[in-house]
């Protein structure tokens, strides 16, 4: 059976435009009539932008009639709801944006929209990008299409179900802790995580600033390639964007891992990962080996088990000085019930923000506050410094390090929600990688119980194309990539 | 790395001041709430005080970046009605606020 128009890759779907063998207005149009059919159930988006799209779509159609187009024109995408885009809504799934409408394209929307791609409309998520669950939304809930009793992850939930579900033909996410990874894994797709400073963060609405990193979901690892190769790229107006030229992701795709050194983290495969999430993921493993890669079976990370306290010590200190700026005198809820300026600000801050949210902020504001700076803050700055070497000294004997993306496959809506500390736990196997600022990728590795498993591959600094390169050699010698959620 | 003892439970005095700080009102309920939500999250994080970092810098970015500065060069900025155009309570071209100065 041919592989219906909403299940094609990025570079099929590039090429057959190229072709103009089909539309931008005829794929647009069967992505709005996809969502029509599934998004009842499934909770991708928080505002689709139908006539924008098709707009969008006639502009791309032109452009390739004149053969000006570029590979992403005329594709249909989604953005997840922390990226502005101009006069249309950007919430980040929380009440203190409701309404909010940008004045100004993020760094990333413009370079997308130059390229031609074709906006469908906003992505569910956790609110201001908190959580692991999706069910952070202030919105509503986005559910998993492999399924839909269980959670996407999060928390670009809205973005991995829309890729995973037909509902678009790749997303951009955020990750600050395995935003993109951990609902791409758990929704059977490829998240990518680049290193911090290679996608400009202007105008991606911040959560920790010394962590957040733009990326794509996609179907496919060429996709990945090709969406990176589009939002790449050093940004005058994001002073910790790297001032280099971005290389040609897809360029050395189909090189192989021959000779390629591949280290197993010890410590990602402990108690906390399910015995049939590592089985599947050594299975992975053994199959570069396969392949011609090096694998180092044995390789120790000691200080990955404090990540997660590392991790919920700087993110919320960045969160609560980032959030600040959510007073209702600007933009943004405002209550106007209550009486006297002092009482007012609380009283927004109270309702504008949801548990999780407000829960974050107290928690940082601690941490940073007169007494408790050194033992807690300052600490965790230190302790990063020797996450970051101890990732640096791995990479001198190691090409790339290979662990789970999540310790368990998706878990039930409902089922953590109201446990804060087994939430946080869903990304020990993420956080770490943000912490050392280093890029990661999630690539789909088979199943548990009907369940997709994502197989996490970290590289050094910089290391983008050898990362793809092995991520394709692995994705081009299996088939899990070309199943699809019955929807 | 040695495991360290659960905090104390937080008073609602600590909880209180916290808020304040942040400006985010608490009903008594939600401070009660919180004095067990927020020693929890300090249990979990608390272990990086086992860590020896005798010596150790820290780090704020894991990329290393320099101050970027541009040009003093004038260029166009938002309109007037860009800026306004999120305003809660607009007043011409001002934005209403709650009185700042008590009398």
């Amino acid at each position: 059976m041919a592989t219906p128009l909403h299940y094609m890759s990025l570079r099929e779907l590039s090429d057959a435009l190229h072709r103009r063998e089909v539309s931008s207005v005829e794929l647009a149009t069967a992505h709005l009539d996809r969502m029509e059919e599934v998004e009842p159930r499934l909770g991708a988006y928080l505002a689709v932008t139908g006539n924008l799209a098709l707009g969008q779509a006639e502009e791309a159609d032109r452009r390739l009639s004149e053969a000006t187009g570029g590979p992403l024109t005329g594709v249909p995408m989604q953005l997840k709801d922390n990226i502005s885009t101009t006069n249309v809504i950007t919430t980040c799934a929380s009440r203190m944006l409701e309404g909010y409408v940008p004045t100004y394209d993020a760094t990333v929307t413009r370079r997308l929209a130059e390229a031609g791609a074709v906006l469908l409309g906003k992505g569910n998520m956790d609110e201001f990008a908190m959580g692991s669950s999706t069910e952070n939304s202030a919105f509503k809930n986005a559910a998993n299409p492999w399924d839909t009793a269980r959670v996407p992850g999060g928390s670009s939930g809205g973005p991995a179900v829309a890729v995973a579900a037909g509902e678009a033909v790749f997303a951009l996410g955020s990750d600050t802790g395995g935003s993109i990874r951990q609902p791409a894994s758990l929704c059977g797709i490829v998240g990518l995580k680049p290193t911090y400073g290679l996608v400009s963060r202007y105008g991606l609405i911040a959560f920790a600033s010394s962590l957040d990193q733009l990326g794509p979901l996609t179907r496919t690892v060429e996709d990945a390639a090709m969406v990176l190769n589009a939002v790449s790229g050093h940004d005058p107006l994001d002073s910790t964007s790297i001032a280099q030229a971005a290389p040609d992701y897809t360029k050395d795709l189909d090189q192989g891992v021959k000779g390629l050194r591949v280290g197993v983290v010890r410590e990602y495969f402990g108690d906390a990962v399910d015995s049939g999430v590592a089985r599947v993921t050594h299975q992975a493993i053994a199959r570069l080996e396969e392949l011609g890669a090096e694998v180092e079976w044995d390789v120790s990370l000691p200080m990955s088990d404090i990540a997660l306290a590392v991790y919920y010590i700087l993110a919320p200190s960045e969160c609560s000085a980032n959030l600040a700026r959510y007073d209702g005198v600007k933009y943004g809820f405002s209550d106007q019930e209550t009486d006297g300026m002092w009482a007012a600000l609380e009283a927004t801050r109270r309702h504008g923000f949801g548990p999780e949210v407000r829960r974050r902020i107290l928690l940082g504001t601690y941490a940073l506050s007169a007494g408790y700076y050194d033992a807690y803050y300052l600490k965790a700055q230190q302790v990063r410094t020797l996450i970051r070497q101890e990732f640096a000294a791995a990479f001198k004997k190691v090409d790339l390090l290979v662990t789970p993306t999540s310790p368990t496959t998706a878990f039930r809506l409902g089922e953590r929600v109201h446990d804060p500390l087994a939430m946080h736990a869903s990304d020990i196997c993420t956080v770490p990688v943000n912490i050392a600022g280093i890029p990661g990728i999630s690539v789909p590795c088979g199943f548990v119980d009907g369940l997709p498993v994502g197989l996490q591959l970290l590289g050094p600094h910089l290391s983008e194309p050898t990362l793809l390169r092995a991520a394709y050699a692995y994705q081009q010698s299996t088939d899990w990539h070309t199943h699809h959620p019955e929807l | 790395m040695t495991s360290q003892p659960q905090p104390e439970r937080l008073g609602s005095e600590e909880v209180r001041h916290i808020a304040a700080l942040c400006r985010i009102g608490l009903t008594d309920e939600e401070v009660e709430q919180m004095r067990d939500e927020l020693t929890s999250l300090l249990g979990e994080v608390r272990v990086v005080q086992g860590v020896d970092t005798t010596g150790v810098e820290p780090t704020g970015h894991a990329v290393e970046v320099d101050s970027v500065m541009r040009d003093d060069e004038a260029r166009p900025s938002m309109t007037v009605e860009e800026v306004l155009s999120n305003a809660p309570v607009r007043e011409g071209d001002y934005i209403r606020v709650q009185a700042v100065l008590e009398e």
